[in-house]
């Protein structure tokens, strides 16, 4: 019997086997009364609970979601939960950005003794969801699209790079070039308004490479793929941001890889570019000058101003020199960090819960889960063996509901925390433009202010915060929690 | 002669609430408002904005959706013989009358290539079927090139009919509809629309200009065998193929594509049921070919992108006798690396040549 009035709500419990899952026996054994609403899964460990358990649960049904484990330092296997005490709170920190209320989920400690304990939580936690009322779908929220205001200021003036050494470079590249493998940079694309990237093996193919504005893919996403073999890679800032977190989870080896960098200026968000340029046969000339851009396409000339267009990364951008290079060419700049807001997390920030699970079932509908995302972006390096393919687990069907493919978009963000350099590619990469960066950018947000500031791949040295933890953490107060 | 009719922008609000008549769904290009912008195809409601832009995703889904449900069952227990179990199946197939309108003359040939595997093969596709003979196509024909565009190489053009029940021309004051097919013509005699007899010379002539707007078209003529003599030389795959990301986006993105996949959901016991779906698959992904083994025959990005090219330039042509591109340029626009299959496709016509020199100087 409930002790709870009304209808009973879905609360899912994911417990450990040692401590809490002792707990509540005790408090049964103890015939302590409890709320029935609750649905135990018993786990070897607190440290065994992926976020994305919680997650899926959240979006398939729960109304609340409660992980319970062994007290800190108590852990049956030493420091499973203190693993796992960092992977909840960022969770916990991640869940309002997709429109879920973070009181819908909790994680506490109960030890095998502490039956009253249990009974405590377990009655508290159920108050509280039902206070809260049965969960809103993401299939139920009105679709919602607004666009992000890209009128910012960047933290410095952004150019077009047209002064850049590129002569020098080309001449440090060939110098390498007998060395290694290959060098990957950027040559022009389609026309002289697109660049793709460039893989140089001979002298000829230096002669290709191109510096400047249209420069916008990241080449640090190929660099796993050569692991073991000598390359080297030409970088913007943000770019060494990948190349340096590649070398902090050991995914590419600080002797195999030899990093090119110039000082960049800025890049062109390509889809407002385009947008202006419209359907066009030729380009007939791109010209520069300091602070723009003037691509003339079938006659017609077009200026960028570099402070209009640029990709709403660079705006906040504070490592415009590389974080990390071998052959450094051209004066380092110098930017003070400051703590920006993105555009993309600056819109939902603005949003209720209600408006943000709108938002993203509007976003999501048009998603055709082709992962361009995925395969663009330099950590995602599962590559062939995402989980999200996988049968067996079976974390996704193949249905083209809004609701799994928000899913999708939470498995990238999650696998992201504390790895993601923002460098942007996931969303550049959507054929269809959904601002898939705001859950990225959430993610890192919540590390920073958990991490004491930390940001991914800005020291080689550094441990990913998820990959470590304290005995006793700063600045999560998981105990407050009554 | 076929039916013309001609209609003004104010009036195309009220064609299309005609089109929406006797529960047929129109899908309309709709813009989705972002930094990065795109139009998709969705049913259109009355008072709905829509857009005469160029879709970024085709209506492919029109008669391939991107999930369908082939069929789905359940299983039920006899009360009073818990042994026995009773099931249900229904493999009807999800069709609607369906009308694609403004979709471009590349959209309606890429409908033209999937009528061939799907239908005049040795097996019919009965979902395929089903919405296939429910759709009518009005295609808005292009009123010049673009960079990514590139129909005439592949047989099309700007006013390409093929694939099209209808086709729309843009004139100064308005569109002029030629039908083109029977099931064309009956829904435009039925739609009210003005005569536009008058003004199809106009049309005529903005077509005549698109196709005046595009560059020259490569000859590929030699392009089936070019490709197919490229097979083993793995070393151009490999360097035509070094930037791919092995990401699905220039598959999705194709109105000519039709790989799928099949899994299973759910099962027959479950208050919900099971279901069959069928979505759409990507030869672009390791996982199209790895087999129950393990083993993979195409194990590397090369391999698979010489099985798109191939796919669509040698072995489709070979079985059909056309190509299985339209020409529309999105895997071209939307490659987040900007790939380029006209220019693998070129760089193995020219290989071709070559290697055809070298033989006759022998």
């Amino acid at each position: 019997m409930s002790v709870l009035d009304g209808k009973e709500l879905r609360i899912v419990g994911f417990l450990c086997n040692w401590c809490s899952y002792g707990g509540a026996d005790t408090a049964g054994v103890a015939r302590a009364t409890q709320p029935t609403d609750l649905r135990i899964i018993r786990v070897p460990c607190s440290g065994r609970v992926d976020p994305l358990f919680i997650i899926k649960a959240l979006f398939n049904g729960a109304d609340g979601v409660l992980v319970s484990g062994c007290h800190p330092r108590d852990c049956h296997y030493s420091s499973g939960n203190f693993y796992a005490r960092r992977r909840l709170e960022v969770l916990k920190q991640f869940l309002p950005v997709l429109g879920i209320d973070d009181r819908r989920f909790a994680y506490t400690w109960v030890s095998a003794s502490e039956g009253q304990r249990w009974q405590h939580v377990v009655t508290q936690f159920t108050k509280q969801i039902h206070d809260l009322g049965p969960a809103p779908r993401l299939e139920d929220a009105e679709p919602l699209l607004k666009v992000a205001d890209m009128a910012l200021t960047a933290l410095r003036p952004l150019g077009t790079g047209q002064h850049a050494a590129l002569d020098a470079l080309k001449a440090a590249i060939r110098a390498k070039l007998p060395e290694l493998e290959c060098i990957i940079g950027w040559q022009q694309g389609r026309d002289a308004a697109h660049t793709v990237p460039l893989f140089m093996r001979t002298p000829e193919d230096v002669d290709k490479l191109v510096w400047g504005p249209f420069n916008v893919c990241n080449p640090a996403v190929y660099l796993p793929s050569f692991k073991g073999k000598k390359v080297g890679v030409v970088v913007k800032g943000c770019d060494s941001r990948s190349v340096v977190e590649l070398l902090q989870e050991n995914l590419i080896a600080r002797e195999d890889v030899t990093v090119f960098s110039l000082p960049c200026e800025g890049t062109l968000d390509m889809a407002r570019v385009d947008q202006e340029l419209g359907r066009y046969t030729t380009i007939d000339n791109v010209a520069y000058d300091a602070a723009h851009v003037i691509i003339t396409a079938d006659g017609v000339a077009h200026s960028f101003c570099m402070a209009d267009c640029a990709q709403g990364k660079c705006y906040g951008c504070a490592t415009p020199s590389a974080v990390l290079a071998d052959e450094r060419l051209g004066t380092p700049v110098e930017v003070t960090p400051s703590d920006v807001t993105p555009p993309e997390l600056a819109l939902l920030d603005a949003m209720t819960l209600k408006e943000r699970l709108s938002f993203w079932h509007g976003q999501m509908q048009r998603c055709l889960r082709c992962y361009a995302c995925r395969n663009a972006c330099p950590m995602c390096v599962c590559r062939d063996y995402c989980i999200s393919d996988s049968r067996d687990p079976h974390w996704m069907t193949q249905e083209a509901s809004a609701k799994e493919k928000l899913f999708f978009q939470t498995i990238h963000a999650l696998h992201l925390a504390g790895r993601c350099t923002g460098c942007g590619e996931c969303q550049r990469a959507c054929p269809v433009g959904i601002p898939i960066l705001a859950l990225r950018q959430q993610i890192a947000r919540a590390v920073a202010q958990l991490f004491d500031g930390y940001k991914p791949g800005l020291h080689p040295e550094d441990v990913p915060p998820l990959l470590g933890y304290e005995v006793v953490e700063q600045n999560i107060h998981e105990r407050d929690w009554k | 002669m076929s039916t013309i009719r001609f209609v003004t922008p104010d009036g195309l609000s009220a064609f299309l609430d005609f089109l929406a008549q006797n529960g047929r769904r129109v899908l309309v290009p709709v813009e989705k408002p972002a930094v990065k912008r795109s139009v998709v195809f969705e049913p259109w409601s009355a008072g709905r904005p829509f857009t005469l832009e160029k879709a970024t995703v085709p209506a492919k889904a029109a008669v391939l959706p991107q999930c369908e449900t082939l069929l789905s069952y359940k299983k039920t227990k006899n009360a009073d013989d818990p042994a026995a179990v009773t099931l249900t199946l229904d493999d009807a197939p999800e069709a609607v009358p369906t009308v694609v309108f403004a979709c471009r003359p590349c959209d309606a040939r890429g409908y033209a290539v999937l009528d061939r595997p799907f239908l005049q093969g040795p097996y019919v596709d009965p979902y395929y079927r089903a919405r296939r003979e429910l759709l009518t196509v009005i295609t808005l024909s292009c009123a010049r090139g673009c960079d990514t565009c590139f129909c005439h190489w592949t047989g099309g053009g700007p006013s390409s009919p093929e694939g099209s029940d209808i086709l729309m021309t843009e004139i100064d004051d308005g569109y002029v509809l030629q039908s083109i097919t029977p099931k064309g013509e009956e829904l435009l005699a039925a739609a009210g629309l003005a005569d536009g007899t008058e003004r199809f010379p106009a049309a005529e002539n903005a077509r005549k200009k698109a196709w005046a707007s595009l560059a020259p078209a490569p000859n590929l003529k030699m392009a089936p065998a070019s490709i197919a003599a490229c097979f083993t030389d793995m070393d151009f795959w490999q360097h035509w193929t070094e930037r791919c990301l092995s990401c699905g986006a220039c598959t999705f993105f194709c109105p000519t594509c039709y790989c799928f996949t099949i899994t299973d959901e759910g099962e027959g016991m479950s208050p919900s049921g099971g279901r069959r779906l069928r979505s759409w698959d990507t030869c672009m992904s390791p996982l199209f070919t790895r087999e129950a083994s393990g083993h993979n025959p195409r194990m590397v990005k090369a391999q698979r992108m010489r099985n798109r090219v191939s796919h669509k330039y040698a072995t489709f042509p070979e079985n059909w006798g056309a190509f299985s591109c339209s020409g529309c340029g999105r895997c071209i626009g939307n490659c987040p690396v900007g790939l380029d299959i006209r220019e693998i496709v070129l760089a193995a016509v020219q290989r071709g040549a070559e290697s055809m020199h070298e033989k006759q100087e022998q």
